[in-house]
């Protein structure tokens, strides 16, 4: 193993990082999905016919590892509807139509933060979370003992061709990026930052490392790194500027490491600011098929087709629509999914574009096994799979995967690598359960 | 919009590279090859092309009409076997022996085995090796005998000089005696990405070394001893087939030295003057080992 990981260059395509970000218009309804986070659902604290505003709390956070959720629009709630998650389930949702006066809620107004207790109940009345796509609730990853954090990580790597929702907050919300930080060094110890920015955005890296040079009392340093895919992936990310390693079921902070998307840091520092919990989020609007591709903000809860309208509408009928990244996003049937807290991007592709070659015979190149970023060996995971092999899966480390789809994007026969690989990691855990149950 | 999108697990881009890219570069890698076998042997080289080529792709197209299977003769690489089958035959062999030997390449090694990525060993190798012992009585005088030259130096009392067997100006079979050729197609290919250098620079090396030693150092004399029959079209073109050979870097250079180790056994030791295609057959029939001993480190292993 040598001292980078191995990976891939993917067309770049990040076009909308130039271009000035637009506010979207008031919807005039937004459909706000009570889980937009890892964790158990919120459960709503309004019902029909309650009047809201911009910052009132319309879901408690339900447990440790929850977040609550605040109304993005003012207006009435019309409906507790149900809403069908991208990972399949169906969550109860709050749908409001917009008065279109955006009236902020009363209860919004700058908390008070002087010490870690304080800081972490911000960060959770915030109602942040990961908001690179994990959708972690932040303040449980901040929430352990600062002597145990030797390095405070902010996740600047946006590796995913098009995206550039995170390149435009490290251009444009600098500010509210160096008071969490302050913050952060004040209330939890942080000694030191790394951020890290691929070398593909110089543009950033020259404007973090002026707010670094402006925050004092903290050793905050820009690594640039290589534009290689996955750079922006927990586990690379932490190797690539500690040398630290991850184990398989272990987090950053047992390496001593947090790692935070900038997003999510400009989020608490925009919430310790001004009060306004997460009710808004920039997001990429990209692919083929959008008229004006471009970064937008909008309400939490806004719907797929208002995003593209604002942006000129779709010119065509999409081939796919994906929320996040072509690598790793998932993909939805129709524009009437909401945007959510961790939604950096959402794609709608052409057919050109998301025109995927023939699956035919694996040759057994190897292209794969020397692609992975992790070592693994998609091409002998597939054949245990065939085999329904259990114990030869997990030798073969499987659950390691972190479905980057370097594997299947290399693959010159398209084999569904990254499929199969979710569909071992899954095997795998069922017949631990039921050896377990045995 | 109101049809519905499509729905797939991501990646929903693809880097587009394809099967038929790569057997299309192997194909435009043995231009020079098959160029310079067409200019020293004549231009009956190139029927022996045609023939092998048009069979091997012919058997393929037949045997999946016959078991109503997909048609796969568009991947390119029954042709790459064509090729590099008649490559390593002289140019003088009689024509239906082409024919049987892209029989047996294609049918019996590839097809009966399941189809490209699913055959134990070489194709192309296999069924040279099956030609040398099958047609021996009647083949085997002209084998390494070609109508222009001498013996193949490895048989032959005096050696060629080095510019000769650099350019390829001595018997042998088609496509190996021009390490020129072959030199050009394998910088090809490694420039291209379709193959790494550790296999055939470890096949090679470990040629040159073992021909070092027993020459008692005498460089002139190993390099001979190197460029004469197949090493080189072995080492770049036969033994770097994806199926056949290990994933690994480490791997791919314990198959390279073990080729190279077993050719100048025998070489040195064996009955036949020339031993490239057992020595690769032997590491091919090695490989699911050597894959398994030589997997990469799993950078965050566990999870049991």
């Amino acid at each position: 193993m040598g001292s980078k990981l191995r990976g891939i260059h993917t067309p770049h395509r990040k076009d909308t990082k130039n271009s000035p970000v637009i506010r979207m218009d008031i919807p005039s309804t937004v459909t706000i999905p009570m889980s937009m986070h890892i964790g158990k659902p919120a459960t709503p604290t309004v019902k029909v016919g309650d009047l809201v505003k911009v910052g009132t709390k319309i879901g408690e956070a339900n447990g440790y590892v929850s977040s609550p959720i605040y109304s993005s629009v003012s207006g009435k709630v019309a409906k507790i509807g149900e809403y069908l998650m991208l990972s399949g389930g169906t969550v109860p949702s709050v749908i409001i139509e917009s008065d279109g006066e955006m009236a902020v809620d009363e209860s919004v107004t700058p908390p008070s933060v002087n010490n870690k207790d304080e800081f972490i109940d911000a960060v959770k009345n915030s109602g942040i979370v990961g908001l690179g796509g994990a959708g972690f609730p932040t303040y449980v990853k901040l929430n352990v003992d600062p002597e145990k954090i030797d390095y405070l990580i902010i996740n600047g790597a946006e590796c995913e061709p098009y995206v550039t929702s995170d390149t435009v907050t490290m251009l444009t919300r600098e500010d509210d990026m160096a008071l969490a930080l302050e913050t952060m060094q004040r209330c939890l110890g942080i000694k030191n930052v790394i951020i890290g920015i691929e070398n593909n955005n110089k543009k950033a890296a020259v404007n973090m490392q002026k707010m670094a040079e402006n925050i004092k009392d903290l050793s905050v340093k820009v690594q640039v790194l290589p534009s290689v895919y996955p750079q922006g992936g927990e586990k690379v990310l932490v190797y690539h500027t500690t040398g630290r390693k991850i184990g398989a079921d272990k987090l950053p902070i047992d390496v001593g490491c947090i790692v935070i998307n900038c997003t999510t840091v400009a989020a608490i520092g925009a919430y310790l600011r001004t009060g306004m919990p997460l009710v808004e989020k920039c997001v990429t609007v990209e692919g083929g098929c959008v008229a004006k591709p471009q970064n937008v903000i909008a309400p939490i809860g806004a719907s797929l087709k208002e995003v593209f309208d604002c942006c000129g509408g779709l010119t065509e009928q999409p081939a796919k629509l994906v929320y996040g990244g072509p690598m790793m996003g998932i993909t939805v049937q129709n524009t009437g999914y909401s945007v959510i807290k961790n939604t950096n991007a959402v794609l709608a592709l052409t057919t050109k574009e998301a025109k995927l070659p023939k699956t035919t015979a694996c040759i057994r190149c190897g292209t794969c096994v020397n692609t992975c970023p992790f070592g693994l060996a998609p091409v002998s995971i597939a054949e245990a799979y065939d085999k329904k092999d259990a114990n030869l899966l997990s030798d073969l480390a499987v659950l390691s995967c972190m479905e980057c789809g370097c594997c299947s994007f290399v693959c010159p026969a398209n084999r569904p690598l990254v499929q199969i690989n979710k569909l071992s990691k899954q095997f795998v855990k069922d017949e631990a359960k039921k050896e377990a149950n045995k | 919009m109101d049809s519905l999108t499509k729905l797939m697990v991501s990646p929903h881009i693809h880097g587009g590279r394809s099967t038929s890219g790569i057997m299309r570069d192997v194909l435009i890698s043995l231009a020079p090859a098959t160029v310079a076998g067409a200019v020293i042997f004549g231009l009956r080289a190139l029927l022996v092309v045609a023939v092998c080529v048009v069979a091997c792709v012919g058997f393929e197209a037949l045997f999946n009409i016959i078991v109503k299977k997909e048609q796969t003769i568009g991947d390119l690489s029954a042709a790459v076997t064509g090729l590099l089958l008649a490559l390593n035959l002289p140019a003088n062999i009689p024509l239906w022996q082409c024919v049987i030997g892209s029989l047996f390449a294609i049918v019996v090694v590839k097809c009966l085995f399941g189809g490209i990525g699913q055959n134990l060993v070489n194709p192309a190798i296999t069924a040279r090796v099956f030609m040398l012992v099958a047609f021996s009585s009647i083949a085997l005088p002209a084998f390494p005998v070609d109508s222009v030259a001498g013996a193949t130096p490895l048989a032959a009392e005096k050696m060629p000089s080095l510019l000769d067997l650099f350019i390829g100006n001595y018997g042998g079979a088609i496509g190996e005696t021009c390490t020129a050729a072959l030199l050009l197609g394998g910088i090809y290919l490694i420039v291209r990405r379709v193959i790494s250098w550790h296999i055939p620079v470890s096949f090679i090396g470990m040629v040159f070394l073992f021909s070092l030693l027993s020459s008692g150092f005498d460089a002139v004399q190993a390099l001979s001893l190197l460029m004469s029959g197949g090493v080189f079209i072995g080492a770049i073109f036969m033994a770097t087939d994806y199926t056949t050979s290990p994933p690994t870097p480490l791997g791919k250079v314990i198959f390279g030295l073990g080729a190279g180790l077993i050719t100048c056994l025998i070489r040195y030791y064996g009955v036949y003057p020339e031993g490239v295609s057992f020595a690769i057959l032997f590491m091919n029939i090695l490989t699911p080992y050597i894959s398994g001993w030589t997997r990469h480190k799993v950078f965050v292993a566990g999870g049991k």
